[in-house]
């Protein structure tokens, strides 16, 4: 009975045409309005010019490493290293303009992204090209890039007052009343986004992950498209490192630890699947953001901060769950309604 | 090549361990001394307990990322129990109950949700570290009572060998026993290989499972009592960063990823020499970079090296069908007709 | 209209020792619907993988509009414009069905791709087809029927001039069988030869204007259907003698070990109800897709049921609990044997002994030495070729990896032996020890269920056989009934014609 109604919503539901109702960023969505109305309602100050900086710049780091990370989660792949490669990204680049004059943003983010593409580089052609595991690869490659790392700089850290004014001012600046940094992610966002979703060789990447064999049957390169993505994966983290620096005018040796699990949390509670072939940067994004707005809520609503981990956690779980069981429900109506 | 498939490899790591300890006693008359013994022993404990486990667990084609979060959650409930009841077997009772539960919680999601264990482990180990700040807030716990953390300085029978190596030696036969010479431990193995094939030969495969992630859990537990007794403190931030020790122990040790594949013996040699590494190089003066630099390439180079050698092991395979075919055909009727003798009826129809 | 189109001519491929084609041949022209028929194994898809690139001929060629085909690149044939459409088709779940059309090469303006050009594009190509699918719709959980016209748009998009179909209809109910020979006629009118392979008989007469028969390799006739009967055709298909199976030996007929009552599974089979006594060799025949593996799963309790019972020497066995069932005496050998059958990367012993680890074990640990005895014992038994029990199962050849699947089998002493298609894809010579085996099990007193596609080994072998189409049990055929003939007709639906 129940199984009859539920066939007859779905046609009902394609009917009425409102796909997008149906979009998977939609909760994701959803629930980062209600968390951000629900806070602000409570607490005035949530949502006021400087909360809203505070959340927009904290998002802005996750969210950039998670529009790399997305790439490869979507070709069923996984990248570990995305934390290891921000901090040594962050590094280097601080080191690059360091006690230099002004004007040496671009030579920054050309050092971050320069760094992030030899990390990715390496990620790729050791999964790409000899088929080895990408879980142990980029686990690896986390440890070796981390100790990397912190082996060159040392007892030493970089502050706000050995780098360019501009620079420093540039991660807390805003435009439109939206800090440059978060500008950069959305530039970075909208142009993944348009090659994801219209580029034929973005649209090889859910081919890729969706169906391994049949994509080489389908004469899509899959080792150059599984370099490619690793590459965008670097180079995402690389700018993101050089975010890193300048919203924190500095960096040491731990900066970028630990973001390779947040960040795939990010993309999989916004809808990129684990398993590859489904999710968009704005999933992505948004997610990051969810979580990222979550935490800022708990201390706007005198919630000890401590929480933030095990809601982000639970968040995590049931994102996944509830994933699966809408599948399997889905499965289980169209099966019933073939017969 | 062929010396370097996996099936060479694990024997090579205990060797790789010997070697270690030869070398590091000829090239620094620090390394081979009792105090540096039973640091070095102590510093591997939590992590090679969680590997016995894991270890089951990644042959069977899972993974648990979240152990390094129980364990914590392991040591914070053992403080908190201490600090409101003064009753040191209940805190440790309490702390083991956590791993169990935090295993059954990944086990259950796993197996009867049908989730991939990498992404629940990814949620369960931000929520059971957020469970530890939860529960200890930014503090950390030190009012243990003496009796309890002096255990970590007392030798065994007076000796240098610390108290560790009873559970380690303990658990470690047991878990090597249970693999490799048990029904469960070839269930284990089969599940690895293959999940389908495995239900055919009617093991059941989703109880199998729950009950590794439950084991996995209740030893990342033992895992954070004994990091308590350690340190003498709980602490919310305590073991971050293990699991990917853990594991990255266990793949070393050539363990497979895709399941089907791996040794307890490796698995313990691995972690020794892993530790045993990292204090020569610390002895050498090099610092906790280079030494993540060092776990790191080994890695590496121990996925790397055995795909090279399948590579040309496999493309020396791939012709193994046309050699089977070009063999001349078995002469059946012939062969069989021996198996009808009255000699051996028994063998196919036992009663 | 007829012209040629496609001619494959002196086709011989070897698979080392094996020949999977001996000088086949095939001629296709514009404008028609032609069969292609044999039985298993007579050639049928080592010539179609020809066609679709995955293999190269050793010897014979293949013209295309007169010109030389270019073989050994699925990518190269199908620019060449011929598209083969396998019976399990290779969507992508997560891709709407328009871009699962254009995949890897969607229509492109401005360096992007267009979005409505290629739903526009795929909505006339299901138009085309007859069919109502939305472009937008993604693939996941589409059915079998609707994916392989989604494969078959992916053909026409490209232009092809030959399509091929592989037991197209072997998964589909009536009415998407239907659909779907619509749709062939549809490229027909369009001008594409098409190549239709199946079993069924009524389709193909219903259906095809040509017809080729392959035996053994090579083609062993081509007609025009009109010109045909459906006995001419079946008994060119069939024409083999028999000399090379081993007819069963005489054995004690016992009391009824298994016994299934009215089973059935929604949507899968229906209704099924068949015995099997001890010292019995039952054959359950059918085509591929008829249900018959379904029911042997459902009844050792790898899938649920429904409705239904079964009954082991007149107890009943719980459902879905391979377990239980294995201690009850039931053992099923798989289909896959690479699947199901083994554990690949492990070793011969611990492949044979897994099945026996209660009766290995001493004190709750296994005891090597027993378990290499029991891996020995049976070994020799069944003369397997190896370098040493340590030996992992997947350097075996087929044939011996077969044995290792019954030695594991056998070493639970069953009282009944289920087995799936015994004999598929292992060399003629172990074979017919595999046939020698079961004949000997059988005057043992074991009861034997065997599904086989091959019809000589189900007529050698089967005391009775029940034959299977679409879910149901059709016929229950004694050893003096059954016939190639007989069995052939019932599995494609013309039972009550003949």
């Amino acid at each position: 009975m129940s199984v009859v109604t539920t066939t007859v919503s779905h046609s009902a539901v394609n009917r009425s045409g409102s796909s997008f109702l149906r979009r998977r960023e939609v909760p994701v969505g959803a629930a980062l309005l209600f968390v951000l109305v629900g806070t602000s309602l409570s607490n005035h100050r949530f949502l006021s010019s400087q909360g809203r900086t505070d959340l927009m710049l904290a998002a802005a780091i996750t969210g950039m490493v998670a529009i790399g990370e997305t790439f490869v989660l979507l070709m069923r792949k996984v990248d570990l290293s995305v934390g290891s490669t921000l901090g040594l990204a962050a590094y280097v680049a601080g080191s690059a303009i360091k006690d230099g004059g002004d004007g040496q943003l671009i030579k920054a983010f050309a050092v971050g992204i320069a760094v992030g593409l030899c990390v990715g580089l390496v990620n790729g052609l050791l999964i790409a090209l000899l088929d080895l595991p990408a879980l142990v690869v980029t686990l690896g490659t986390l440890y070796v890039v981390q100790g990397i790392q912190a082996k060159i700089v040392g007892g030493t850290r970089i502050t706000a007052d050995r780098l360019p004014g501009d620079f420093v001012s540039f991660g807390v600046d805003r435009f439109l009343g939206v800090p440059k940094l978060m500008w950069i992610v959305l530039v970075a966002g909208a142009i993944a986004s348009v090659y994801l979703r219209h580029m034929r060789s973005g649209r090889d990447l859910y081919a890729v992950g969706s169906n391994p064999p049949a994509s080489l049957l389908a004469g899509i390169p899959v080792r150059w498209r599984t370099l490619g993505a690793y590459m965008g994966c670097g180079a995402c983290a690389g700018i993101a490192g050089v975010l890193f620096v300048a919203r924190l005018g500095g960096v040491d040796a731990n900066a970028g630890r630990g973001y390779e699990l947040a960040v795939i949390a990010a993309c999989v509670v916004g809808g990129v699947n684990i398993f590859g072939g489904s999710g968009t940067i704005i999933g992505a994004l948004l997610g990051a953001m969810l979580l990222r707005s979550i935490g800022f809520s708990l201390s706007a609503l005198s919630i000890p901060e401590f929480w933030q981990q095990a809601v982000n956690g639970a968040l995590l779980l049931v994102a996944i769950s509830a994933d699966r069981i809408v599948t399997l429900r889905r499965e289980r109506a169209e099966r019933i309604g073939q017969r | 090549m062929k010396q370097l498939n996996r099936l060479q490899w694990d024997k090579f790591v205990p060797v790789l361990v010997m070697l270690t300890l030869l070398v590091g006693s000829f090239s620094n008359e620090k390394f081979l001394t009792t105090s540096n013994m039973t640091f070095l022993i102590q510093s591997i404990g939590e992590i090679m307990l969680i590997a016995f486990s894991m270890t089951f667990l990644i042959i069977a084609g899972e993974i648990d990322l979240s152990v390094s979060s129980t364990a914590a959650l392991s040591s914070c409930t053992l403080g908190f129990v201490w600090q409101h009841t003064s009753n040191i077997p209940l805190a440790v009772l309490s702390a083991l109950a956590v791993g169990f539960v935090c295993g059954a919680i990944n086990g259950l999601l796993v197996t009867k949700l049908g989730l991939q264990s990498l992404a629940v482990t990814i949620g369960t180990l931000a929520l059971y570290r957020g469970l530890c700040f939860a529960l200890l807030g930014d503090n950390r716990l030190t009012p243990f009572p003496t009796s309890f953390t002096s255990l970590n300085f007392k030798g065994l029978f007076g000796t240098w060998v610390p108290y560790v190596v009873v559970p380690l030696v303990v658990f470690g036969v047991a878990f090597g026993v249970v693999l490799h010479a048990t029904r469960l431990g070839r269930w284990v193995f089969a599940i690895g290989q293959s999940k389908d094939a495995a239900r055919f030969v009617g093991i059941s495969v989703q109880r199998t499972v729950l009950a590794m992630f439950i084991t996995n859990g209740l030893m990342a537990g033992v895992a954070g009592v004994i990091y308590t007794i350690r340190f003498a403190s709980a602490r919310p931030d305590g073991a971050v960063g293990m699991e990917l020790e853990v594991i990255a122990a266990a793949l070393f040790a050539g363990v497979s990823i895709f399941g089907g594949v791996g040794t307890m013996w490796a698995v313990a040699s691995s972690v020794a020499f892993l530790g045993s590494i990292r204090s020569l190089l610390r002895l050498k003066g090099a610092n906790a970079n280079e030494l993540t630099i060092v776990t790191g390439s080994l890695l590496l180079v121990s996925v790397v090296i055995p795909a090279i050698g399948v590579r040309v092991s496999g493309r020396r395979h791939s012709r193994s069908p046309l050699r089977g075919a070009l063999d001349p055909a078995p002469t059946g009727g012939a062969d069989l007709g021996n198996r009808g003798t009255p000699d051996e009826p028994q063998v196919l129809a036992r009663p | 209209m007829n012209e040629p189109v496609l001619e494959v001519r002196g086709a011989v491929k070897r698979f080392g020792g094996a020949v999977a084609l001996n000088g086949a041949s095939l001629r296709l022209s514009t404008g028609e619907i032609h069969a292609l028929l044999g039985e298993n194994g007579a050639g049928k898809s080592t010539l179609l993988k020809a066609l679709a690139g995955v293999h190269r001929l050793d010897e014979g060629e293949i013209t295309l509009h007169g010109a030389v085909f270019e073989q050994g690149s699925t990518r190269r044939s199908r620019e060449q414009g011929v598209a083969v459409i396998y019976q399990e088709p290779n969507l992508f779940p997560d891709l709407t069905l328009a871009e699962n059309v254009f995949v890897g090469r969607q229509p492109r303006k401005a360096g992007r791709v267009d979005w409505a050009t290629m739903k526009e594009r795929s909505a006339e190509l299901f138009d085309l087809l007859g069919v109502h699918l939305d472009p937008d719709r993604r693939a996941a959980g589409l059915s079998i029927a609707d994916q392989q016209v989604v494969e078959i748009a992916k053909a026409l998009s490209v232009d092809a001039q030959v399509i091929v179909m592989d037991e197209p209809t072997a998964a589909l109910s009536a009415v998407e069988a239907d659909r779907l020979m619509d749709v062939a006629r549809r490229l027909r009118d369009r001008g594409a030869a098409v190549v239709f392979v199946s079993h069924r008989l009524d389709e193909v007469f219903s259906l095809c204007d040509r017809y080729t028969v392959m035996r053994d390799g090579a083609t062993v006739g081509e007609a025009t259907i009109a010109g045909s009967t459906p006995g001419q055709v079946v008994q060119l298909m069939v024409g083999r003698e028999l000399t090379e199976f081993f007819p069963k030996a005489e054995a004690v007929i016992g009391a009824t070990v298994l016994e299934v009552q009215h089973l059935t599974s929604r949507g899968v089979f229906e209704d099924i109800s068949f015995t099997v006594r001890a010292g019995e060799i039952v054959g359950l025949a059918g085509l591929v897709g008829s249900g018959r593996s379904e029911v042997v799963r459902a009844v050792f309790g790898i899938d649920g049921y429904d409705a239904g019972r079964v009954l082991i020497n007149g107890e009943p066995l719980n459902q879905g609990s391979p377990r239980e069932a294995l201690r009850r005496g039931v053992v099923l050998v798989p289909e896959d044997r690479r699947l199901q059958g083994l554990f690949m990367p492990a070793s011969i012993d611990r492949n044979i002994a897994v099945t026996v680890l209660d009766k290995i074990r001493r004190r709750g640990l296994i005891h090597k030495r027993d378990e290499r005895n029991v891996a020995q014992e049976w070994s020799q038994r069944l003369q397997l070729k190896h370098q040493g029990l340590g030996e992992p199962v997947d350097r075996l050849s087929g044939g011996n990896q077969q044995k290792v699947v019954l030695a594991k089998w056998l070493a639970t002493n069953p009282k009944l032996l289920v087995i799936d298609e015994p004999t598929r894809g292992i060399d003629v010579g172990t074979k017919a020890e595999v046939h020698r085996l079961l004949g000997e099990l059988a005057s043992r007193g074991l009861a034997i269920l065997m599904i086989s596609s091959e019809l000589p080994e189900v007529l050698g072998m089967a005391d009775r056989v029940f034959v299977m189409r679409e879910g149901s049990l059709m016929r229950e055929l004694s050893r003096a009934e059954a016939t190639q003939e007989s069995i052939m007709l019932a599995a494609t639906g013309q039972a009550s014609v003949a």
